[in-house]
């Protein structure tokens, strides 16, 4: 074979797309005359054609929840600001509420350790139990004592002025919130008066 | 797209977590797509991708605001990927195995859990070949031609991503392409 050297740097440069017109003329009077590089640059155009065949894989469903789930928390401030920027109507609805209802105060005093009822919740003293194996239904609230959640609850957690252990086999399918401080509480408070504002404008959409 | 991007990186840099969802899902397949190609294995692309997007929320601030935001975190997972070939034993990649499925590759096994039709078959044998011989190129030419015809990216952003010269990514590209036309001849 006696093709001159550069035409194969050719086929590249015209694959690249940076080939000038005047090495593009030389190249196909060439590829005219000589079959082994016709061949040549048939084979590379059949290369990229397979690689660029390989169909579009998507990523798996839950990626992005996965990803989203393995950050570094975010600080709770932050949650509260944005809670505020996109529900600036219920904020001032929010607000109100908060100057009217003074008795949100004296519940925060209360010390006295609580927890919602399930039946299957072992309680010691001022610390609930899930136990291993056990799956509690509903949301789970403590107030001033310790979660230890080794089951699973279906449902969302709320610890006020306590502590959480989540055990490696334990599960929550909901959301787990802890309030330890009384302004966090307030915003506790007032987010999930918000929530519930939400809930009944959306019922009445739901309605019309 | 790279405005809503810049405006959601913003919201992530003040400290909006759910902002950075957003990014994620315009990203994902993207990214998980380069992972695939480069790693050939499922299970460790997911793995990579995932990693990828944390360290890009981690290392959010040293994102200069003025680029653009895929360059940026194409080049974390490329590296990523890189960091994982290297790290692997030569004969571990060739299989491309997914786990806990008694050797069957991906494709196989899609093609024994929904018995497709003989046409689909073969198009999934024949991206299998196609995909085997991707992983046998050198990591070096490997990384240009999945950028260059998997993720559709110029030959700037691909020197932009690797950090290297335009004349050597381009000198990369020629050679992965000429071990491709090797490779693939007789498909
Ligand atoms: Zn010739």
């Amino acid at each position: 074979m006696s093709c001159p050297a550069e035409i194969i740097e050719y086929m590249h440069e015209y694959l690249d797309e940076v080939i000038s017109a005047e090495n593009e003329k030389i190249l196909r009077e060439h590829l005219q005359t000589c079959k082994d590089c016709q061949t040549h640059f048939h084979e590379l155009k059949k290369a990229i054609a397979l690689v660029q065949s390989t169909s579009n894989i998507k990523a798996p469903p839950n990626l992005t929840a996965n990803v989203m789930a393995r950050l570094p928390k975010e600080k709770k401030k932050i949650g509260v600001q944005r809670w505020f920027r996109h529900h600036p109507l219920l904020t001032a609805a929010s607000l109100f509420f908060v100057l009217m209802v003074g008795s949100l105060f004296s519940a925060w005093n209360d010390h006295q350790f609580s927890v919602s009822k399930q039946p299957n919740l072992k309680v010691e003293n001022t610390t609930v139990i899930v136990p291993k194996g056990e799956v509690v239904k509903g949301d789970v609230v403590v107030k001033n004592g310790t979660l230890k959640i080794e089951g699973e609850i279906q449902g969302n957690v709320t610890v006020i002025n306590g502590d959480k252990y989540l055990a490696s086999a334990g599960h929550v399918t909901g959301e787990i919130t802890e309030v330890n401080e009384i302004y966090e509480w307030l915003w506790f408070q007032i987010k999930k008066t918000g929530k519930d504002l939400i809930n009944i404008f959306d019922e009445e959409n739901d309605k019309i | 797209m790279e405005e809503i991007v810049k405006k959601r990186i913003k919201e992530v840099i003040k400290g909006d977590q759910n902002a950075y969802g957003e990014i994620v899902e315009l990203y994902k397949d993207k990214v998980f797509q380069l992972c695939y190609r480069m790693l050939g294995n499922r299970h460790e692309s997911e793995d990579i991708a995932q990693e990828a997007f944390i360290r890009a929320y981690v290392n959010i601030n040293s994102f200069n605001i003025n680029l653009k935001f895929s360059t940026w975190l194409y080049r974390i997972a490329t590296n990523l990927c890189i960091d994982r070939i290297r790290k692997k034993k030569p004969d571990y990649y060739l299989d491309a195995e997914v786990s806990g499925t008694d050797g069957l590759t991906m494709y196989s096994q899609i093609a024994a859990d929904t018995a497709l039709p003989e046409e689909e078959l073969q198009s999934l044998e024949l991206q299998e070949t196609i995909q085997k011989e991707i992983s046998k190129l050198p990591e070096k030419y490997r990384t240009a031609i999945v950028l260059r015809y998997i993720e559709e990216l110029s030959l700037n952003e691909i020197s932009e991503i690797l950090d290297l010269p335009l004349g050597t990514v381009k000198t990369r590209i020629h050679r992965g392409r000429e071990a491709l036309r090797q490779q693939l001849r007789y498909v």
